[in-house]
């Protein structure tokens, strides 16, 4: 098998999954479309998995091969074509796997769904969306998979199309990815203007001539271009990786089904922006100006979302502004050029916030679609599997040492610290503190949930949706499909960081085949290199540091308040009600949207119609010349008259006109 | 001639030998074994595709070969378009046979007229004199008239025969009157001759301008473009939707091959009349086409006219004379050929048993009816339209860019706005399939190769859209670009 068909395989095969489970989903029926997807994705991720293992053996140099020309317009290549480098392949691997321990836990998830094999089809699809992202060597196919992903992501908040509510969530995800999307859209079209090219190597080839060359804008001001461009990207990734304010779509996609949330809305999507900012390394890193933007963005990402979190009661919003507050970590650590961070932050929270969300999936499938956690409590005894691997999840989450997330958040911490940036001592602060409400937060769900007394009653004729606080049976362990995921998810969720931190961040593995272009005035994880002797000694030397003390702080306010003094909790609520209530209405984000944008777009289009387009085009010119047309073609059509000789009429006519008029015209 | 040349007509042999071997085949037939005449058939196109496409004359390096004293000449162009009338011959035929046994019209002088009308399609394509094209003309001309009389007990059938034959002898006698003033001016039959001809004495002679002018009618009548297409209309109407199926995709790849043949490699020191000729009857087919279109409440006409206005565009790809347009012109008009068989074979499948479809009303509520077959009319009619990423929008797109290089914006302009307007009548049906209540509840049901091949259709219509260059490449290297 040549190198360009296997590449060609690991997006194609998860295709091929979803066509057959789409458009065959009578045919293969619920079993195989299962079959074929998993297969599909099983298949994908065995092949990433070799290419990185052969990456990581240095068998396999960086890979760029174009597959297919679409076209050539104007001298431009438009075409499909593969990147493979170590990034590419580190992306590729925990994609798939993610992936396809999701798609396993699915079967037992939804297994009474009505829609199931559409299911199957969608999360294929977004696989191959995805892979299709990040392996391009274009901006092209990069925007392809970004928009693909985004419309996968659409139909699967929406996936249960009656409820409401989660056709409202996925107009909101649509609507407010489009606003990232406008801004990355013109960042590619600046990329096209200034290089005259889409494909990777060839703009980050030429990116140094750019520096210094203005772009004048409407107003009569000049922007640096390297600046805009970068800025127009990261609005993009600010849509796409819910950054601030672009963020507001993200904790209401958790209307779609849990899998969803945990594969697409914690895992792989949302750090499609982070990928994307890696991956333009070498534009980021000479436009000092966008990268303090994409810090302080990310820092007050990373600090505000997990404020929210605390006042949350469901169990799955807490964790998507906790998805919010770990994006706004990776942001900063692009921000201040740990690019290496930030993606090795990107592949440990993709395995314990995944497993954060299925545990949460897992205890909702034993509470019958509860989600609220003001009634459950005391779950452990009933879900032993469940409560252990969402201890692990937690601790990686809240970055106990020698976890996964411990060494990547610390990292991200210490980075910023080294940093020199303008605005980097307003980060520095933002990030610590986030260390204390991420450990407030969390421990607040795995009290809540599996902790303290049992919330709910059981009464045998509450039904199958049972109303708040009743149960109509004994909560069970989930069965076997579910939990395998967790465990499978949890291991790599302790494992990952303590293994891969050396080669990752300080072995050069991301920045020497140049996947990660860095200045060396910016390189804050060289300098961080010099005071790292190993992952053991990190861990036993964290006990030392600012930030593991106020997790330690935030772990014992949160057993306190939750585990034995429930009512303190109350009273904070009653004595800063001003706080809670800006908490509760999320910073009133979404009532200023609604009150400007929405409102303000409904009277804007209100009255183009009314006023514009019903008065003025379609009475007007649309009428109008539809009357001319048919008028004329009424005329036309009496021509054919359906005699013959008539008919030949015309064609003598015909002869005779241009023998006249080109005859005449020989002199 | 010694026999590699021979070999350089083997396809044209195959499907003569072919043609007469299911004449007799049917002799020793029963009624109910006729499927076998079927299968001969699309055997013999197969073969006929598969011929052609080995055909290692170009090996020797030469870029055309030509034999029976060069009045037959085998190139890439040629090969090309002769690939593409099988395989839309092999869709007509999949398509008609499910008509044909509907209709009880199933009988073997529709196979043998057919193979004949393509072996004329393919004489003409490969015509490098003037006799071989009248001869491949005629072929084509006699076989179809006789089809398009097919159904007998039809009195519209007959009416409509008449007219085309009438119409058609005119045509013909103009076009012949043409070729002998041509052969006057030049003393050549052959075209290589009669440009070399032209080229010595100088490209001002009246007798000359005289012989084109009735050259160009003579194609014109072929394509059918304004003010030769009154035939158009009225033989879609009556001639049995089968044979509409052939007649309106692949004789217009002959005619392209004529054209070009007649027009650029023999009178191609006359581009200057021809191309001002050329232009005016495309901009009035355009507009007639389109706006003649809007009116018809019967879908056979109205797709009539709009052949009408598509094989304006394919002149504007012949006008500029350029490889760049000759190729846009020859993908074109492939790209159409795919098009209307799809197109028709919509009609064929709604045609109940013994009730034609001939209305818009139709295609009303299709969507409800079948909503598989509606999509695939979807993608047609979209086609038709123009609409990316559809194939008929990069034909139209190359066509253009011809007429746009070659200096002549205003007829682009005009082009694409009278295109414009033509889209109200593709959009209107999309409009009946999926917006307005079906007339008709009956499901519709269809053989499984008719279904396939309709599929194969659709696919063609999207998948060589998507990936347009494929298709465009091969147009743009027969031609040298």
């Amino acid at each position: 098998m040549s190198l360009q068909t296997t590449l060609l395989l690991i997006p194609l095969l998860p295709l091929g999954g979803a066509i057959l489970a789409g458009l065959f989903r009578n045919q293969v029926g619920r079993v195989g479309a299962h079959s074929v997807t998993i297969l599909g994705v099983a298949g994908s991720f065995v092949l990433s998995a070799w290419i990185l293992m052969q990456q990581i053996e240095g068998t396999l140099d960086t890979v760029n091969i174009s597959v297919y020309t679409w076209m050539i317009a104007d001298g431009i290549r438009f075409q499909v074509g593969f990147l493979v480098d170590h990034l590419t392949s580190l992306m590729m691997t925990t994609v798939s796997f993610v992936s396809m321990l999701i798609h396993i836990y699915t079967i037992g998830y939804m297994r009474d769904d009505p829609g199931y094999q559409r299911f199957f089809s969608y999360i294929a699809l977004f696989t191959f969306s995805m892979l299709m992202l990040v392996m391009s060597n274009n901006f092209l196919q990069l925007f392809f998979g970004w928009e693909a992903v985004g419309l996968v992501s659409y139909l699967l908040i929406g996936f249960w199309f009656k409820r409401e509510s989660a056709i409202q969530a996925n107009l909101k995800a649509f609507l407010v990815n489009r606003v990232g999307d406008f801004g990355f859209l013109l960042g590619i079209a600046a990329v096209l203007l200034t290089f005259g090219t889409l494909d990777y190597v060839e703009v980050f080839g030429q990116a140094n001539s750019a520096i210094g060359q203005t772009l004048s804008i409407p107003g009569g001001m000049e922007w640096n271009i390297l600046t805009f461009i970068c800025i127009c990207l990261f609005i993009g990734a600010m849509g796409k990786s819910a950054q601030a304010p672009l963020h507001v779509w993200l904790p209401d996609s958790m209307e779609g089904p849990t899998p969803i949330s945990a594969l697409i809305h914690a895992a792989t999507m949302v750090t499609a922006g982070i990928f994307m900012v890696a991956r333009m390394s070498p534009l980021f890193e000479l436009s000092d100006a966008a990268l303090s933007f994409v810090m302080l963005i990310g820092a007050f990402t990373a600090l505000s979302m997990g404020l929210i979190g605390i006042v949350q009661n469901d169990v799955k919003r807490v964790i998507a502004y906790s998805t919010l507050s770990q994006l706004g970590y990776m942001t900063v650590a692009l921000g201040v050029s740990a690019y290496s961070a930030a993606i090795f932050h990107l592949m440990t929270h993709a395995f314990f916030k995944a497993l954060l969300f299925l545990g949460a999936g897992s205890v909702i499938i034993a509470m019958h679609h509860e989600q609220d956690m003001r009634y459950m409590g005391g779950l452990r005894k009933y879900m032993p599997v469940t409560w252990i691997t969402a201890w692990v999840g937690t601790l990686a989450l809240i970055g106990f040492p020698f976890f996964s997330g411990f060494y990547s958040k610390d990292m991200i911490i210490e980075a910023v610290h080294e940093s020199q940036r303008w605005g980097s001592g307003i980060a520095y602060f933002a990030v610590v503190i986030g260390v204390l409400i991420t450990a407030i937060y969390s421990f607040r769900l795995l009290y809540l949930t599996f902790h303290g007394p049992e919330k709910f009653e059981v009464d045998a004729d509450a039904g199958h949706h049972p109303p708040p606080g009743k149960q109509p049976a004994k909560p069970k362990e989930s069965p076997l499909v579910v939990t395998i995921p967790l465990i499978g998810l949890a291991i790599p969720s302790v494992l990952i960081g303590y293994m891969t931190i050396e080669p990752i961040l300080f072995g050069g593995w991301l920045t020497n085949d140049g996947s990660i272009f860095v200045l060396e005035k910016n390189d804050v994880l060289a300098e961080l290199g010099h005071h790292f002797h190993g992952a053991t000694a990190m861990a036993t030397h964290a006990l030392s540091t600012v930030p593991f003390w106020l997790m330690i702080t935030g772990f014992v306010l949160a057993t306190g308040i939750w585990l034995f003094r429930p009512s303190l909790a109350e009273m904070l609520r009653n004595r800063m009600p001003w706080l809670y209530r800006v908490l509760d209405h999320k910073y009133y984000f979404d009532e200023f949207y609604r009150k400007v944008f929405v409102n303000g777009a409904v009277s804007l289009g209100r009255n183009l119609w009314n006023k514009a387009d019903a008065g003025f085009i379609d009475n007007g010119i649309v009428n109008g010349s539809a009357r001319v047309v048919g008028w004329m073609a009424a005329r036309v059509r009496r021509w054919q008259t359906g005699f013959l000789y008539d008919y030949a009429f015309v064609m003598i006519i015909g002869l005779i006109g241009i023998l006249a008029v080109w005859v005449a015209m020989v002199p | 001639m010694n026999s590699a040349q021979l070999l350089l007509a083997a396809p044209e042999f195959w499907v003569l030998v072919m043609a007469c071997v299911i004449m007799i085949v049917d002799l020793f037939l029963r009624e109910e074994r006729r499927g076998i005449i079927h299968m001969l058939a699309m055997l013999t196109v197969i073969f006929a595709a598969i011929i052609t496409l080995r055909g290692d004359f170009l090996a020797n390096g030469l870029p055309s070969a030509s034999a029976f004293n060069d009045s037959f000449i085998r190139d890439p162009m040629g090969d090309v378009l002769k690939v593409f009338s099988f395989v839309l011959m092999g869709l007509i035929y999949t398509y008609s046979k499910f008509y044909l046994r509907n209709f009880k019209m199933f009988r073997a002088d529709f196979y043998t007229l057919s193979l004949f009308a393509l072996l004329g399609v393919m004489l003409l394509i490969s015509a490098n004199s003037m006799l071989m094209m009248y001869l491949g003309l005629e072929l084509i001309s006699l076989s179809v008239y006789a089809l398009v009389a097919f159904n007998r007990e039809s009195g519209r059938g007959s009416e409509s025969a008449m007219k085309y034959f009438v119409l058609g002898s005119m045509a013909s006698g103009m076009l012949l009157y043409g070729m002998s003033m041509i052969y006057g001016a030049t003393g050549s039959l052959l075209i290589p001759d009669i440009a070399e001809a032209i080229r010595v004495q100088g490209s001002d002679d009246i007798l000359l301008i005289f012989g084109l002018v009735f050259v160009v009618v003579g194609i014109a009548f072929k394509f059918g473009v304004v003010p030769f297409h009154m035939w158009i209309p009225d033989v879609y109407e009556g001639a049995p939707p089968a044979v509409t199926l052939f007649i309106s995709s692949v004789p217009k790849l002959a005619a392209f091959a004529m054209a070009y043949r007649f027009l650029s490699s023999g009178l191609g020191d006359l581009h200057i009349h021809w191309e001002s000729m050329l232009a005016s009857l495309a901009i009035l087919s355009i507009i007639l086409g389109n706006l003649a279109a809007i009116m018809q409440k019967n879908i056979k006409r109205m797709l009539a006219y709009s052949t009408i206005s598509h094989m304006g565009f394919v002149l504007l790809g012949l006008l500029p004379g350029t490889a760049f347009g000759f190729g846009a012109a020859m993908y074109y008009v492939i790209v159409y050929g795919i098009m209307s068989v799809a197109a028709f074979a919509m009609i064929i499948l709604l045609s109940s048993r013994g009730v034609e479809a001939e209305t818009l009303d139709d295609f009303k509520g299709l969507n409800q009816r079948n909503p598989y077959y509606a999509a695939i009319m979807g993608l047609v009619l979209f086609s038709m339209a123009g609409v990316p990423p559809m194939v008929g929008f990069f034909a139209k797109l190359m066509v253009l860019k011809a007429v746009v290089e070659a200096g002549m914006i205003w007829l682009a302009v005009s082009a694409v706005v009278f295109a414009v307007i033509g889209a109200f009548y593709y959009l209107r049906v999309v409009k009946y399939m999926y917006f307005d209540e079906p007339e008709n509840e009956t499901s519709i049901t269809a053989p499984v190769d008719f279904g396939a091949a309709l599929t194969l259709n659709g696919i063609m219509i999207i998948g060589l859209g998507i990936f347009s260059s494929s298709l465009i490449t091969i147009c743009m290297t027969s031609f040298g670009v």
